[in-house]
């Protein structure tokens, strides 16, 4: 068996060992490659920038534990931002599991920037339906969500004091990783309503998400952790986005080169055949 | 005390799952049809608290909304499909969703995803700014930029007519449609990275959580 016929037959699990290593390595020992941020990110840094303090950004979480490694750093990064800015966030979600990730994410940003449940932020919790929750909450926030998401009602919150429905918000963003999500926002949100909508979404689902961006219909995109760790850059905070980009960065590398190596191998192989 | 019986928990299932990437295995199974039985009782208790209750037992039963028969009722149609007999029934429930969520989404589909579409392309074919842009400064980006609105056009109408089946794809058309599959292959290989960069990504999450939060070793 020669060289070409060995490496043709290599076992996949030396593969997944070096795939493994690509990442273990780099985060135990960070290498710290600069991190490059694009026109997408930057777009959606400068939609919250551009707002003035005590304006409204609502964050509709349609993501879950599968996606959190992705989603979650730009959940965390954007509510540091909005909270720096002090801007109110009004959560809510069309996945249920995405209502205790914001959840979580909002109160880590609350205790570092001292702000306050209630006054600060509020989590309206997940409503089944989808693009008609959209809709309705577009006509009338409190007969949607009368409740928060422990099931307290609205009321009683002075965040929600003049905030009837999207007139009142300034901004909305979408931290999305599938339906309902992003594209049910712009939809309805920025194709009906006229609303500026930006988005985080997962790198499978970013490529669709482009040509929204193109047209004007997004104000920003963040594209899976490559993008999360581009606007922890712009805000200057290193989160998982940030440390994982090394690793990313190496695994691809090895990605690469395999596929360069077969490709070879596959062309000499089949040249020996003829 | 209990946060790190989760965390140890966690692990050891991350592990477990993990292992398959060997080869199929008894801790691997285990850890599939646990998360297969923990997941179909999370949304059955999720989609009772969080839909049925709200939306159908509460204003019904609790709030005396008689309306509210209607959906009740063309749910408990919907659940005639486990009947062969009067599973045509299912039909009705079914013909009501498709219906509604059509007419619903028409519109605003048709008016995001076409019609701004369509007019995002049209802009001038050159863009004055960006190729002065280019002049003043040039480098690959600015380059880039300066062709990127013929790039899309070009990518729109040579795609379009790949699309395009009721004439033979020869001469001047058929050579146009071979430009239109170089941008799509193109389309779908970007895609591709995008994807694996989004697996290597959950891969990187969890062996963060590994190292970080079960080892601590960073």
């Amino acid at each position: 068996m020669n060289i070409v016929e060995r490496l043709e037959a290599i076992d996949r699990r030396i593969i997944f060992v070096l795939i493994l290593l690509a990442v273990v390595l780099p985060l135990l020992f960070p290498i710290g490659f600069k991190i490059i941020v694009s026109e997408p990110v930057q777009g959606f840094y400068d939609a919250i920038e551009e707002l003035a303090p005590g304006s409204v950004v609502l964050i509709s979480s349609e993501y879950d534990p599968a996606t959190m490694p992705e989603v979650y750093p730009m959940n965390q990064a954007l509510t540091r931002h909005c909270f720096a800015r002090d801007l109110r966030i009004i959560g809510m979600g069309l996945w249920p599991q995405g209502i205790p990730l914001n959840q979580a994410s909002m109160e880590q940003a609350a205790e570092e920037y001292g702000k306050e449940y209630g006054v600060d932020y509020i989590n309206l919790g997940y409503k089944v339906g989808g693009i008609v929750v959209i809709s309705a909450a577009a006509e009338n926030i409190p007969t949607t969500f009368p409740q928060d998401y422990a099931g307290r009602p609205i009321e009683e919150f002075e965040i929600m004091e003049g905030i009837k429905n999207f007139d009142n918000v300034d901004l909305i963003v979408s931290l999305s990783a599938g339906d309902p999500g992003t594209r049910q926002w712009v939809m309805i949100a920025q194709g009906r309503y006229g609303k500026k909508v930006a988005s985080g979404v997962t790198a499978v689902s970013a490529p669709a998400f482009y040509p929204y961006l193109n047209s004007g219909q997004l104000e920003g995109l963040i594209g899976g952790m490559k993008g999360a760790a581009e606007y922890e850059t712009l805000i200057e905070e290193s989160g998982l986005g940030t440390q994982g980009m090394d690793a990313q960065s190496i695994a691809h590398g090895v990605i690469i080169f395999f596929i360069i190596l077969a490709n070879v191998f596959y062309i000499i192989g089949k040249r020996r055949k003829k | 005390m209990i946060e790190t019986v989760g965390t140890w928990i966690a692990a050891f299932l991350t592990l477990c799952i993990l292992s398959f990437l060997y080869k199929d295995n008894p801790f691997y199974k285990f850890a599939e049809h646990l998360f297969v039985g923990i997941s179909a009782a999370y949304w059955a208790v999720y989609e009772y608290f969080n839909v049925l209750r709200p939306n159908l037992i509460q204003p019904l039963f609790g709030e005396g909304q008689f309306l509210f028969i209607i959906p009740l009722v063309l749910g408990i149609m919907m659940l005639t499909r486990l009947l062969a007999r009067v599973g045509w029934v299912s039909r009705w429930p079914l013909a009501f969703i498709v219906g509604t969520y059509a007419g619903y989404n028409l519109i605003a589909y048709l008016q995001s995803n076409a019609v701004e579409q369509v007019r995002a392309t049209l802009v001038p074919f050159i863009q004055v700014e960006s190729w002065q842009t280019f002049f003043g400064n040039p480098g690959a980006i600015t380059f880039l930029t300066a062709i990127a609105v013929p790039v899309v056009v070009v990518g729109v109408i040579t795609g379009i007519i790949y699309f395009f089946f009721s004439k033979e794809h020869t001469g001047i058309f058929g050579r146009s449609a071979r430009i239109g599959i170089w941008f799509l292959m193109i389309a779908f290989g970007a895609s591709f990275g995008y994807t694996v960069m989004a697996r290597i990504s959950l891969l990187i999450g969890r062996v963060y959580f590994l190292l970080h939060d079960w080892l601590h070793v960073i």
